[in-house]
């Protein structure tokens, strides 16, 4: 299924899949879709990084570098992927 | 030629582990650097490796068990007769008969403690379990009982995880007398550098700053040996490799510096993948005894979370420890004009006892020269 | 304890508390056989006929059973008797007397008449006295309720239990081991009464508890010292009431230790050895970390040529095994 066919619920919930993939550490947690996953869930560069490759690869959509802001956040993150 | 494998030392404050897995049967083939079994150490789970190839031979202790460091675990046969002989067939371990042998205050200990006597091994008569025994693996646990086991499934017991922190901390504020520099970089050429080389790059090659501070530290080192090594027993210990530990924070609390081997030798791309996975290793488990044993130097960056600079406190035997604040744009006088600029503070703390300030100023100098041509990492 | 000391031996620390009893109190009396002109028959009591005459420093005749109910009814009369007999063997022809009258009267005469009565005997071998001199009975007397059981083995219990027994309102039996008599060392000079009840601790210690009294003690105190320039931390306990038992000095150590051989002279079976183990056992389980050992007598009658009655009873090197055996060593 491509990103343009699913949901907003459903690329939001990929997109916390792939972050528990990255750091297991977090599952379970309860994660809202608007808390800063840097200052809240205390996710360094690496584990962003990581999170980023990830995303890239399910949804084979280019993120650069100075778009990281953009991904700050659940919610941002699936609106992002969302706009394909 | 048969010999024992022992349980190996994965740093100066380790004591004993508990086996939780052995990776290899009676009669398999094993080459340098396999994983034979994981342990259950102060620092979490940690895969243990073989150090010669050999052939697995009978195991000496069972899951579960707690051995000291240099206790017996295993047979290993083969060993400099080639890989070609023929494997040892498998052992059967002992059947389980009944109810263990335990002295009463055995049974008592083990009962208050929630030690299952079943994964013990009994050094009385008849392989009775004796109060000795059950103290052995008190000891083992002790760090973890009054808190509930981790749970979030990274393998890694918090509260052991702090006295073991505790213990290396408390002995180097102790018997290490450090000094402390500091000094400002200026980071705007590899920033630019960085942000360029990256622009071009799908994210699973993109390089993260963190990884130009490690090559531009090991390099660094080569001509500054008395910060990389250990001190043994007050004499000061050079290394010839530079195996830099790179200080991971684990959240919740707790941190491990498992080492990039060769750091110096390493081109930026694969050190960046070698940090990767360290640190993905941290999160779910996995790190190997030698990554955890081997760093003859340190480097903690704690720029992730804004501080200006950071003063290390240095892991023994090792001799210094690099620190990296936060690259942020701050005023800086450049050619007679205030210019903003990218700049961090990079901080030593080393062991004076082997090295003297101002050789650790001139590393620091070095180490800015370096960062300047982030090309040449 | 006083700063100055003296020399002494165990036989005069014991002559020193009876003349101490026989000056403190005119109730007071020594009675038994061959107590007086001759001086005692391990010369306990030489030159106190002279200094106190023969109205309290008694002969009697060789009657045990005779001169024991003597004592037992001076005792009733108001008189604060010390009966010495010769040695445990002949006592059993007083067992009637001590078991059936001394031990029983308080309670067969709801309690209107009391036997203060002291009673001192010789005990054990190592004397090549043979099979009929040298019983370790003791185990059979701290059987018996109604009864006090001493076993002094220094200086000190020895100058200072007479006394306190003296002042106890029951019958009180005193064994004094063959062994010890010609035992010296120093005593302070001021020394004096000692209480008769709870167990000593002789040597502190970590890994075992021995468990001993009377002519023991000093053979597994020696026991102790190998044991410790072996890296051993043995705890030596000194029963000296073994009636009635101090169980609380005993499962303290125990908890701390977790092992205990017990040793005595006695014969093993029935023994005061398997009460201690017993209580040991009932009050300290879930402390124990060895089976409690015991080393005794072996269960012969005692034989008379010398070897083989060192062979016969306990020697240090055989408490030093039992203690290694208890640890597994």
């Amino acid at each position: 299924m491509s990103i343009q066919e699913m949901t907003r619920e459903a690329v939001a919930a990929a997109v916390l899949e792939e972050l528990t993939n990255v750091a297991p550490d977090l599952a379970g947690e309860d994660i809202p879709e608007d808390a800063d996953l840097r200052d809240e869930f205390d996710l360094d560069s690496m584990d962003f990084l990581n999170w980023i490759t990830a995303l890239h690869n399910r949804f084979g959509i280019d993120i650069p570098e100075l778009d990281y802001p953009k991904l700050s956040t659940i919610g941002k993150a699936a609106d992002y992927l969302g706009r394909g | 030629m048969s010999d024992l494998y022992r349980m190996p030392s994965l740093g100066s404050d380790m004591e004993s582990a508990t086996l939780i897995e052995w990776c290899k049967q009676p009669g398999e083939r094993l080459a340098k650097d396999d994983v034979i079994a994981v342990v259950e150490t102060q620092k979490g789970a940690i895969e243990i490796e073989v150090f010669h190839d050999a052939v697995m031979g009978k195991p000496l202790i069972e899951v579960g068990e707690t051995v000291p460091v240099g206790a017996a675990m295993a047979e290993l046969e083969g060993i400099g007769d080639g890989i070609e002989q023929a494997p040892s067939p498998p052992v059967e371990p002992p059947a389980p008969s009944g109810r263990r042998r335990a002295s009463p205050a055995a049974r008592r200990l083990a009962e208050a403690r929630g030690i299952g006597l079943e994964r013990l091994r009994g050094s009385g008569p008849e392989g009775a379990i004796r109060l000795e025994d059950v103290q052995r693996a008190v000891q083992a646990q002790a760090p973890k009982a009054p808190l509930p086991p981790d749970s979030k499934g990274t393998g890694l017991g918090m509260a052991a995880m702090r006295q073991a922190i505790a213990a290396a901390m408390s002995r180097s504020k102790r018997e290490i007398p450090h000094y402390y520099l500091s000094h400002d970089i200026d980071l705007t050429r590899a920033t630019q550098w960085l942000g360029a080389h990256n622009a071009e790059l799908p994210p699973d090659r993109r390089i993260l700053m963190a990884a130009l501070f490690i090559k531009a530290v090991a390099l660094t080192l080569r001509k500054f040996p008395e910060l990389n090594g250990f001190d043994r027993d007050g004499q000061f210990e050079p290394s010839k490799a530079i195996h830099v530990g790179s200080a991971t924070a684990i959240r919740g609390g707790g941190l491990v510096a498992p080492a990039i081997h060769d750091a110096d030798q390493l081109e930026l791309g694969p050190l960046m993948d070698k940090l990767r996975d360290l640190v993905a290793r941290v999160r779910r488990g996995g790190l190997r005894a030698s990554e955890l044993s081997d760093p003859t130097v340190t480097v903690s960056s704690l720029g992730e979370r804004g501080v200006d600079r950071l003063y290390g406190v240095i892991y023994p035997p090792q001799v210094a420890i690099v620190g990296f604040g936060t690259p942020e744009l701050r005023p800086r006088v450049v050619e007679g004009e205030i210019t903003p600029r990218t700049l961090v503070t990079a901080t030593l703390a080393a062991d004076h006892r082997h090295s003297d300030g101002h050789r650790g100023g001139l590393f620091l100098a070095k180490l800015a020269a370096r960062l300047q041509e982030p090309e040449t990492l | 304890m006083s700063a100055e000391m003296i020399q002494t031996s165990y036989r005069e620390a014991l002559r020193e508390g009876i003349r101490d009893a026989l000056k403190r109190d005119a109730r007071v009396f020594l009675m038994g056989e061959d107590v007086g002109r001759y001086g005692g028959c391990y010369a306990v009591s030489k030159g106190l006929y002279d200094e106190f005459g023969p109205e309290r420093i008694r002969d009697t005749p060789l009657s045990e059973c005779g001169f024991t109910g003597a004592g037992i009814g001076a005792a009733m009369g108001g008189m604060r008797p010390i009966v010495e007999i010769m040695t445990v063997n002949f006592s059993l022809l007083a067992l009637d007397q001590i078991v059936n009258n001394a031990a029983t009267l308080r309670h067969m005469s709801g309690g209107q008449f009391n036997i203060p009565l002291v009673i001192r005997m010789a005990c054990g071998a190592g004397k090549q006295l043979a099979a009929q001199h040298s019983h370790s009975l003791e185990g059979w007397y701290a059987h018996i309720p109604g009864i006090k059981v001493l076993a002094p083995a220094t200086l000190e219990d020895a100058r200072g239990m007479l006394w306190t027994a003296l002042e106890d309102p029951d019958p009180v039996v005193i064994f004094e081991h063959v062994m010890l008599y010609n035992r010296t060392g120093q005593l302070a000079a001021d020394a004096g009464p000692v209480p008769i009840e709870g167990a000593a601790v002789r040597l502190e210690g970590t890994d075992l508890s021995l468990v001993t009294y009377g002519g023991c003690l000093f053979k597994t105190l020696e026991a102790a010292g190998q044991l410790a320039a072996e890296d051993i931390s043995a705890e030596v306990i000194d029963l000296r009431c073994l009636r009635p038992l101090d169980d609380a000095t005993l499962m303290t150590s125990v908890a701390k230790t977790h092992r205990a051989v017990i040793i005595s002279e006695e014969w093993r079976s029935g023994s005061l050895a398997a009460e201690v183990s017993a209580r040991i056992m009932e009050q300290a389980f879930w402390d124990l970390d060895a089976p409690v050992g015991r080393l005794c007598t072996a269960e012969v009658p005692i034989p008379y040529p010398k070897h083989l009655e060192d062979a016969a009873l306990p020697q240090v090197s055989a408490i030093v095994d039992a203690a290694k055996a208890v640890l597994n060593r």
